[in-house]
């Protein structure tokens, strides 16, 4: 009994160091940007006690860059990406999943090659292309390369998604008289709620935090939120309070996601190396 | 109509490429397209903002330099080294705290919720946040090092070798959790008899670790092993903020001096030449995992 207790409070102290540390560095980050001019100039790092100020977020906000127009890009992209993402990676999960067809298991291995692909060496011809073609809507084309990047993962958690739901919905369902259409959307898609709740916040987080591909093909009003944070540091001279509110904000979304689905993200996480 | 008549269609008779098409499509010019275009382009002697017509075909001489190109071999000892220390430290860290910590305990949903934070953080931002925890006059870290440990304050990001050091702890920081809870899921999907019978065996905890536990996780550990390695050809974004691969080229992965071969020197075709390398070293470590594990290959799987 004694013994339970003693390792019980070593278990404690050890996941509460580990979460300070997880912890730590995003702190500082949320505090900076809550931090005026005179604090940040200080000698000593504070934590906790200052007097928190918004100056940083009005700062970047009313500032010189276009603060709401990189916001509504990132929030267009994210968006668009992860609704066709969603929408036609769902369809060739569900083919994979419950047809056999001629290419089947070329299409399955090339997805989970084609995952793979370096940023590095999209980033060329990706840069090359709108380049030559004098596409001028950079956030349909960073659009279309987040959705190419994002689906062999979505597919692949998805697929594993339909494979649980059993066969014989679909079956009874045809008996009634409905078209595969009818069958996917009608059947299928509401047992299937978790899945795409997995695969839209992995599509999410790639279309939302992506900076190297976003960096080459925006413009100075198509740029998107990592873009802008980025540029702080070489336009505006070093102010981390203000870096440090922009890194904020792009953190938030993410952060709220991660306490609302934690479970879902650890399932999408452990999907490949557990399961297989 | 009736139960009893006969369905139109059956489950496995739809037209599965209407299905397929459009993810096929979208997947087909976006991902491998630009892997052709790579292949094709380091044929040729093509900067920016010159025309593509006026590029001139150079057959394998793009390929040639490298092979002799002393910053190439540069930067790919860096990303091996870089990729030793971070994942020797990270799977060591990940695998010993989820052996240490796998009983289930209440609480334990909070802690891995904050365990995965870093890993959700947008590497634009974790190069920031670091950046300014190693700043040589602003940065926390120089404080705590002359004030708790009484070290000279340093500039770590201006120092080859702290800079190194660096993108390493930051690299650890990010990316331990992952290991963590992969192998913590693992250990936890292993069935309990096996671990039991061994405990009646008289096996103790060093034996059940080493003679049990990882053996029974071994291919989850190569398949969280793998995704590293390739990870770390992949990354550039993080060592772009904190160092731009400097000072030198000590922190200068090779995706990352792809990109600065391809946008600081403008050099396309010889940046896709050292593209098309990473193309292999990726795809080979890929076709590694795909041996190991492919959920889509079988029907069997449930």
């Amino acid at each position: 009994m004694q013994n339970e207790k003693v390792r019980l409070t070593y278990y404690y102290t050890a996941l509460i160091l580990l979460a300070c540390m997880s912890l730590a560095p995003i702190w500082v980050m949320i505090s900076t940007s809550l931090k005026d001019e005179v604090t940040l100039q200080g000698d000593i790092p504070i934590w906790f006690f200052f007097v928190p100020t918004m100056d940083n977020y009005e700062a970047i906000l009313t500032g010189r860059g276009k603060f709401d127009t990189y916001l509504w890009n990132s929030v267009i992209v994210a968006g668009a990406t992860t609704f066709i993402t969603l929408l036609f990676g769902g369809f060739c999960a569900y083919a994979l999943a419950r047809t056999r067809f001629v290419g089947r298991t070329f299409l399955a291995n090339a997805t989970l090659m084609v995952r793979m692909v370096p940023p590095a060496v999209i980033a060329v011809p990706a840069f090359a292309f709108v380049m030559l073609s004098g596409i001028d809507n950079d956030l349909a084309a960073l659009t279309f390369l987040y959705t190419a990047i994002s689906l062999p993962f979505a597919i692949w958690l998805l697929f594993g998604f339909f494979k649980q739901i059993p066969v014989e919905l679909e079956e009874a369902a045809i008996v009634d008289g409905a078209t595969p259409l009818q069958v996917f959307f009608r059947v299928l898609l509401p047992l299937m709620s978790s899945g795409y709740a997995v695969a839209g916040i992995f599509t999410l987080r790639i279309a939302w935090n992506e900076f190297i591909l976003a960096l080459l093909l925006t413009g100075r009003n198509s740029r998107t939120l990592p873009v802008a944070a980025a540029s702080h540091i070489t336009e505006e001279g070093v102010e981390w309070g203000r870096i440090m509110a922009m890194g904020t904000l792009i953190v938030i979304p993410p952060l709220i996601f991660t306490f609302f689905a934690a479970k879902q993200i650890i399932a999408g996480m452990t999907a490949g190396a557990v399961k297989g | 109509m009736t139960t009893t008549a006969k369905p139109k269609w059956e489950p496995g008779s739809l037209t599965p490429y209407a299905f397929v098409t459009p993810a096929v499509l979208l997947m087909g010019v976006g991902l491998l397209y630009p892997v052709f275009m790579a292949f094709y382009l380091s044929f040729f002697d093509w900067e920016i903002g010159r025309d593509f017509a006026d590029a001139e075909a150079v057959g394998f001489v793009n390929f040639a330099r490298m092979l002799n190109d002393p910053q190439v071999w540069e930067v790919l000892g860096v990303t091996l080294r870089f990729g030793f220390w971070v994942i020797l430290l990270e799977m060591t860290l990940g695998i010993g705290l989820a052996l240490l910590l796998e009983k289930p305990i209440r609480g334990a949903s909070l802690f891995r919720t904050i365990f995965i934070l870093p890993l959700m953080v947008s590497p634009v931002v974790v190069g920031l946040i670091w950046r300014y925890l190693f700043d040589a006059r602003a940065g926390w870290i120089n404080y705590y090092m002359s004030n708790w440990f009484g070290m000279e304050p340093q500039v770590w990001l201006g120092d080859p070798q702290l800079a190194f050091f660096a993108i390493v702890f930051t690299d650890i920081w990010q990316w331990t959790p992952f290991i963590f809870i992969i192998i913590i899921a693992g250990l936890q999907a292993l069935p309990s008899e096996v671990v039991e019978a061994s405990e009646i065996d008289g096996a103790n905890w060093w034996q059940q670790v080493f003679l049990v536990k990882l053996p029974m996780i071994k291919s989850i550990i190569i398949i969280a092993l793998l995704m590293r390695i390739i990870d770390v050809f992949r990354g550039l974004e993080v060592m772009l903020i904190m160092t731009g691969g400097g000072p030198g080229r000590s922190t200068e992965l090779l995706s990352l001096h792809i990109y600065k071969r391809a946008f600081e020197t403008q050099q396309l075709g010889y940046a896709s030449a050292i593209a098309v390398l990473l193309i292999l070293v990726v795809f080979g470590l890929s076709l590694l995992i795909l041996k190991l594990s492919n959920p889509m290959k079988t029907r069997s799987d449930v």
